[in-house]
């Protein structure tokens, strides 16, 4: 599949927004910010400002941007109906939230607003992950790994956000870094699984039964419809980078997974200033879950391949 | 509305005789043709007389070998939306733009309201949708609804553009949900099929197997099953080889 760019923004920077509005919101749940309101809108602002620019970027992606607010409507059977529905309604316990720092306003429903706003970030990436698990026409993404992972993505890259902000006020406490540390290990077990299950499944379908016509023999393709590659081939039949699919996997560990877990331990451990390392565990994990999520579209193949020489699908 | 309506008991659809098309690339040109001034109009193209021509067809002909050596033949085979029964195509829409219609069948896209997220295209495991890049919505074929109940065009023109333009008569047009339509028997005696079966959209449309050779050489060939490449060594392998290990241990 084709890996669109503004797509790849939109999962990225939305799951690490939602990510960190988990994190917060929980935080608040269990009482850690104590009446801090500095440090939890410094906490907020850049999560809703990471949602808000992955959103964005998303209705880039739309042939028609102005008509997005149609997509809210088919939320009975479509997944990205219902992501945008949760997208929406997650902004209101989030700003709710924001507005009591804001204008020091005196509640009690601070931890209902923040129950709201976790449940809407966790929500909202698993609707995500669903649009892609619900196509059964591309076998790499029609897996419950899928919206798993993409909440263990940004489970991950949410406890880096919240490590390296909170290391800006204060010494990080054992039990944050712990949380980070899990979140961590747990996407990367989730990814490595999800690659070898994708590894072991070459596709039940075949241009035989594509076409109909195996009780003739194999089917290969002689005279294209069209000389130059259509929409379906730029689409579905993205292949460029494919073959460098393993080294770009082993990138993907290093610089997403294995460096960050290094450093967040190194933050906890070593007594050295926490903020640069915390730092360098945010970006390097950035880049890393950019090169995954380019990946997961890079190495999906389609179905409709099946009419353009695929063999399997 | 993008749930799927109750499944209708008219169905219409096309039945491609692959026996008798030579593909001439008629119909493709011929829907063409009609769509970019009908419901899907424009049919946008970029670079139409350039190096990299691409545009938004609804109906594509391709050429396949099937078989080998001897008994090996060309078949030409015409793809195009097949009008599904039950396609997630619909179901994943999230403005209601793409629709399949309770009383014929017929599987559309709302110009106006589409919003061009593909997503649609990406269900079809036919690759029957395409994208209008400067119209921003997506374009299929529309069984040329604007001529099938068009009572200003003359009756015998009242069928899908590609029909009419079959040269050798290898498209027709039909009710596929009556078992006694013409199409319907038609596929009942040559053993009519739908493409990818296994799939499950159900498809409508039908496709008609080339008739057996006459001298012979059509005898079925066993499909050799493609043998699946065995794991390398590398690094990565291994670290995956260990997290399933650990895992499951
Ligand atoms: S052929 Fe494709 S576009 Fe047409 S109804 Fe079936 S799934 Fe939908
Ligand atoms: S491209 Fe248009 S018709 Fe297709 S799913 Fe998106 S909004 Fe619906």
């Amino acid at each position: 599949m084709h890996p669109a760019y503004s797509v790849i923004l939109f999962t990225t920077a939305s799951g690490a927004g939602y990510g960190l509005l988990f994190w917060l919101s929980l935080g608040i749940q269990i009482g850690y910010f104590a009446g801090d309101r500095w440090q939890s809108l410094a906490m907020l602002v850049p999560a809703l400002a990471l949602i808000t620019i992955g959103l964005l970027s998303s209705m880039l992606h739309l042939g028609h941007p102005e008509r997005a607010h149609r997509a809210m409507s088919q939320w009975r059977s479509s997944w990205l109906s219902r992501e945008g529905v949760a997208a929406l309604s997650t902004y209101v316990p989030a700003s709710l939230m924001g507005m009591i720092w804001l204008l020091e306003i005196d509640t009690n429903f601070l931890p209902a607003l923040a129950i709201l706003a976790a449940a809407g970030a966790m929500i909202t990436v698993y609707c995500t992950g669903m649009i892609y698990a619900s196509l059964r026409t591309i076998r790499h993404w029609n897996l419950g790994l899928v919206p798993l992972f993409y909440i263990a993505a940004a489970a991950t890259t949410g406890a880096l956000l919240f490590l390296l902000i909170q290391s800006i006020f204060a010494r990080a406490p054992d039990w944050v870094a712990v949380t980070g540390v899990a979140a961590i290990a747990m996407a990367m077990i989730v990814k490595l699984i999800y690659w070898r299950t994708i590894d072991g499944n070459k596709g039940q379908y075949t241009a035989e039964m594509a076409t109909g016509l195996g009780a003739l023999g194999t089917v290969r393709p002689l005279d294209p419809p069209h000389t130059m590659p259509n929409f379906v081939m730029r689409e579905m039949g993205y292949k460029v980078g494919r073959k460098h699919a393993r080294k770009l996997r082993r990138v993907a560990v290093a610089l997403a997974f294995i460096l960050p877990l290094a450093m967040v331990l190194l933050a906890l451990y070593s007594g050295w200033p926490q903020l640069p390392m915390l730092a360098l565990a945010t970006l390097s994990a950035a880049i890393g879950i950019v090169v995954e999520r380019w990946l997961f579209f890079a190495e999906a193949e389609h179905v409709a391949m099946l009419y353009y020489g695929a063999a399997r699908a | 509305m993008t749930s799927l309506p109750a499944p209708s008991t008219r169905k219409l659809g096309l039945v491609i005789d692959l026996d008798i098309c030579v593909g001439c690339q008629a119909c493709a040109t011929s829907c063409k043709e009609w769509n970019t001034g009908g419901y899907s109009a424009p049919l946008s193209d970029h670079d139409p007389y350039g190096a990299d021509p691409s545009g938004a067809w609804l109906n594509r002909v391709h050429s396949y070998e099937v078989g080998e050596g001897a008994s090996g033949q060309t078949v030409h085979f015409p793809r195009s939306c097949l009008h599904c029964e039950e396609p997630d195509c619909v179901t994943v829409c999230p403005t209601g733009a793409s629709f399949k219609r309770a009383e014929d069948g017929i599987v559309l896209v709302n110009p106006d309201t589409c919003i061009g997220c593909k997503l649609c295209s990406w269900a079809c495991p036919y690759g029957a949708r395409e994208y209008d890049h400067d119209d921003g919505v997506m374009k299929k074929c529309t069984l040329c609804v604007d001529r099938i109940y068009n009572e200003t065009l003359a009756e015998e023109d009242r069928v899908p553009a590609c029909v009419k333009a079959c040269p050798t008569g290898a498209r027709a047009f039909g009710d596929l949900g009556d078992p006694k339509s013409e199409v319907s028997k038609n596929v009942a005696t040559r053993g009519g099929f739908s493409l990818l079966e296994e799939f499950g959209y159900k498809p409508v449309n039908r496709y008609l197997p080339p008739r057996p050779r006459r001298d012979g050489h059509s005898a079925p060939v066993n499909v050799p099953v493609e043998a699946i490449p065995a794991a390398d060594n590398s690094v990565a392998e291994k670290l995956f080889a260990w997290a399933d290990r650990v895992l499951s241990r």
